[in-house]
């Protein structure tokens, strides 16, 4: 089985209300020092066999027309995750 | 008599407010099914608010594959008037008929008010029954209701004229600019995140000049397409 992992996040210049109400709290449990947090989503996509360059390239697409908006959001990273069985090593 | 048809999405709540609006405007509502891509010969679209697929993703963002979009996006660019809600205001975003996009509140909160609007543009379908100026009273109820876009977009919006409604006295979620609403370039497609539908009937909607629950501003975007499109 392989993976792809797929990083979205909020667009610099969007202000990231959930960052900021997450940053807000870290210090109510003691945790200084974080003067900034921006919160994203990570996706991850299996398929039944190895990532190939196809699988890769059918990710990127899905990452760029459903996973994100691209007027609000930027995709960070679209990777094959190495997978936990030995037989997909290195198939990517 | 006038068709408007009224799309339900899988976790849309207010299609039947939005039905019940198109009634007592005097045309007749056509429910139209998410997973149906026949528009029924209807005159015009509205797109309620709710929850579309549980907001997951984005709000809207799972719903602009439906098949009913396919059909209600190409009909849009032919001049179809389409009225977006809230939710459905969302939903156009996600599909690009309209620029920009919703995000959280910037208070992070639900906002549940009784909104002071102004009117911007009263050269719509869905605003032609109002004046330009025009101060009107609507219920907003969101939870991802700050309209973003980028710079561009935005001062491409009010040059062109393309902000519908705009917020008055309080700006309830960040919004740019105070927009509540805008238009594509040929004014057919109007999002908008308060909603009109709840505001139809003396004894249902927001406080207004006669009293309490009087207020029936919503109406009249549900005239006006009846006037633009029997005249």
């Amino acid at each position: 089985m392989g993976r792809v992992v797929v990083d979205v996040m909020p667009k610099p210049e969007i202000l990231d209300p959930q960052g900021k109400a997450v940053a807000r709290a870290l210090p109510r449990l003691g945790i200084d020092g974080f003067v900034s947090v921006r919160q994203g989503r990570r996706f991850e996509l299996e398929v039944d066999g190895p990532v190939t360059e196809e699988v890769l390239a059918a990710a990127r697409q899905a990452a760029t027309t459903l996973l994100s908006n691209p007027v609000i959001e930027d995709v960070v990273h679209v990777a094959a995750e190495p997978s936990t069985e030995p037989s997909a090593q290195g198939a990517a | 008599m006038t068709r408007i048809g009224v799309v339900t999405f899988p976790g849309t709540l207010d299609d039947r407010d939005a039905a019940r609006a198109v009634r007592i405007a005097g045309a007749q509502p056509v429910s139209l099914w998410h997973a149906d891509d026949d528009l029924h010969q209807v005159d015009a679209v509205v797109l309620p608010g709710g929850f579309s697929y549980g907001d997951y993703l984005r709000a809207g963002a799972i719903s602009r594959f439906a098949p009913v979009m396919t059909s209600v996006v190409a009909a849009a660019g032919r001049g179809l008037p389409v009225l977006g809600i809230c939710n459905g205001f969302q939903v156009l975003t996600e599909s690009h008929l309209l620029p920009g996009s919703m995000v959280k509140n910037d208070h992070l909160h639900f906002v549940c008010r009784e909104q002071q609007l102004v009117v911007e543009n009263d050269q719509t379908p869905w605003t032609s029954d109002f004046t330009a100026g025009e101060q009107i009273t609507i219920p907003l109820k969101n939870q991802d209701g700050q309209y973003v876009a980028d710079a561009a977009t935005l001062a491409r919006l009010e040059d062109e004229g393309r902000v519908v409604f705009r917020y008055h006295e309080t700006n309830p979620n960040g919004s740019r600019h105070d927009i509540a609403g805008i238009c594509n370039e040929a004014g057919n497609v109007v999002g908008l995140m308060p909603h009109p539908e709840h505001a139809v009937e003396p004894g249902f909607g927001p406080d207004g000049p006669s009293g309490p629950r009087t207020g029936t501003d919503g109406l009249r975007f549900f005239t006006s397409v009846l006037t633009t499109l029997v005249g």
